[in-house]
């Protein structure tokens, strides 16, 4: 699975420039973060990959990409309908084990006739992850989906992502201003500039997640701003 | 609490009926024993459910018609920036058409036909339910569309699941609102061109300066009405914002 960028200039109000020359090539089954400062316009980059924003120039190539999963950087989930119905809604498909294993996965069984507004941040953001990955997709499109959470929660919530993309591997885009969390999801970490965001490096990793240490997490992270600051 | 100091209102309306009743007369205005007293004997001829039942059927289907038809122009005017220009005029002017020349127009337009009655209520009510629903549609969360964009929901699961659970606090205003005004219109309609309905026996007890039947229909109907919006409007309002009632 490949998604091709070329430039794009995306209009708000006037021609604001937010991205520039972009060319980012996914492979399959493979977690790419995407890390730059706050407004580079890692949102809208996402926006355009799913389709959302249909008004700028360049192209998007999603091949053999049927479902896409996305988390948004809310959770938006619907507030009239329960958790469980919230997930079905997206993924009318998707089988009774299958939500069964995610809800366990994800702690969330105990929730499933809870409405939104009775779940704390930390959970609704889990019923958003839950929703994303129970349409079972293609690729994995995550907004930074662990801002405002607490360190502890936010941490566990990304180990737990981490198990479950073991699970079912999935080609994932994870958005984050965090490259601590970065270098500890990704396969490889893409360093976007300040707005118009350009690449300024893009990283392997070659350790498998779970086995990375603490020393190697901080090794490759100095790797990341060296590359970055010949760029 | 609440229930006595419902009660305890109500009897003070009813003993200052009393007491306006021994000041201006029996015959301007009865007191409320003999209003009783009219409506049971109505009841027992036959007579007082037969016209509640018929008027109550005309709220109904036009209520329905006008609530349907409210709905859909509505959400249109409110999600299509180019209907709403084009449609808003018509809409001004529906709103600022008095009900009594709609209502005179569909009669002599269509006869004293009971189509006529039922549509000239409608389109007393469409324009209020249309404007309600719109600012509805136009308050619509724009996050939970994409949402469901991303997730390809079904035209169907969007409106069903997305939308309308949006709009329900503006339907349950429009409903309201909608079935207040109705009744009120249907009345004039049955006064002005049917043969039969609380209107009507309303219209001849007027003739007839009979004020006790008229109060005995309008007291019977305004109770009809009100089991309805306590038996079926609240509950129905409190099901589909069930979800907001329990709070984190």
């Amino acid at each position: 699975m490949h998604i091709k960028h070329k430039s794009y200039r995306t209009a708000s109000g006037g021609r604001l420039h937010v991205l520039d020359d972009l060319f980012i090539t996914l492979a399959n089954g493979e977690v790419v973060a995407l890390v730059g400062p706050s407004g580079c316009g890692k949102t809208t980059l996402l926006r355009i990959i799913v389709g959302l924003e249909r008004d700028f120039e360049g192209s998007v190539h999603l091949r053999a990409c049927g479902s896409v999963g996305f988390v948004f950087q809310e959770p938006r989930l619907l507030p009239w309908r329960t958790v469980e119905e919230n997930v079905r809604l997206a993924a009318p498909a998707a089988s009774e084990a299958v939500l069964g294993a995610l809800f366990a996965a994800l702690g969330l069984t105990a929730h499933c006739r809870h409405y939104p507004g009775e779940l704390s941040l930390g959970l609704a953001r889990r019923v958003a992850l839950a929703r994303a990955l129970a349409v079972e997709p293609d690729l994995l499109v995550l907004d930074e989906p662990f801002v405002s959470l607490d360190a502890e929660l936010a941490a566990r919530l990304r180990t737990e992502l981490v198990e479950l993309v073991a699970r079912r591997p999935v080609t994932t885009l994870l958005v984050t201003h965090d490259l601590d969390e970065a270098v500890l999801l990704a396969d490889r970490v893409i360093l976007l500039s300040a707005s118009p965001a350009r690449v300024m490096a893009d990283v392997p990793i070659a350790n498998p997640r779970r086995t990375r240490s603490a020393d190697e997490l901080a090794a490759i992270r100095n790797q990341i701003t060296r590359s970055s600051k010949q760029a | 609490m609440n229930l006595v100091m419902r009660l305890g209102s109500l009897a003070l309306l009813l003993g200052l009926w009393l007491l306006g009743s021994h000041l201006v007369g029996a015959r301007l205005l009865p007191e409320p024993q003999a209003v009783g007293l009219a409506i049971v004997q109505e009841a027992r001829s036959g007579a007082l459910e037969f016209n509640l039942a018929v008027t109550l059927a005309r709220v109904a289907v036009s209520f329905a018609i006008a609530m349907l038809l409210g709905t859909v122009i509505g959400l249109a005017m409110g999600r299509i920036p180019l209907f709403d220009q084009f449609a808003d005029p018509w809409l001004v002017v529906l709103l600022n058409l008095p009900a009594l020349v709609i209502i005179v127009l569909a009669y002599i337009w269509a006869g004293l036909t009971e189509t006529a009655a039922i549509a000239a209520v409608a389109l007393n009510k469409l324009p209020v339910a249309i404007v309600t629903v719109r600012e509805g549609a136009r308050a619509l969360d724009r996050t939970l569309d994409e949402m469901a964009t991303v997730f390809r929901m079904s035209k169907w699961a969007r409106l069903r699941h997305v939308v309308l659970p949006q709009l329900a606090p503006y339907l349950a205003a429009a409903a309201r609102s909608g079935l207040s005004l109705v009744w009120k219109i249907v009345l004039i309609v049955e006064l002005l061109g049917r043969p039969n309905g609380v209107g009507f026996e309303i219209g001849v007890a007027f003739q007839l300066f009979d004020v006790t039947r008229i109060l005995g229909y309008a007291l019977a109907f305004v109770i009809v009405m009100l089991a309805i919006e306590t038996l079926l409007v609240q509950p129905l309002e409190r099901y589909v914002s069930r979800w907001r009632s329990k709070p984190a």
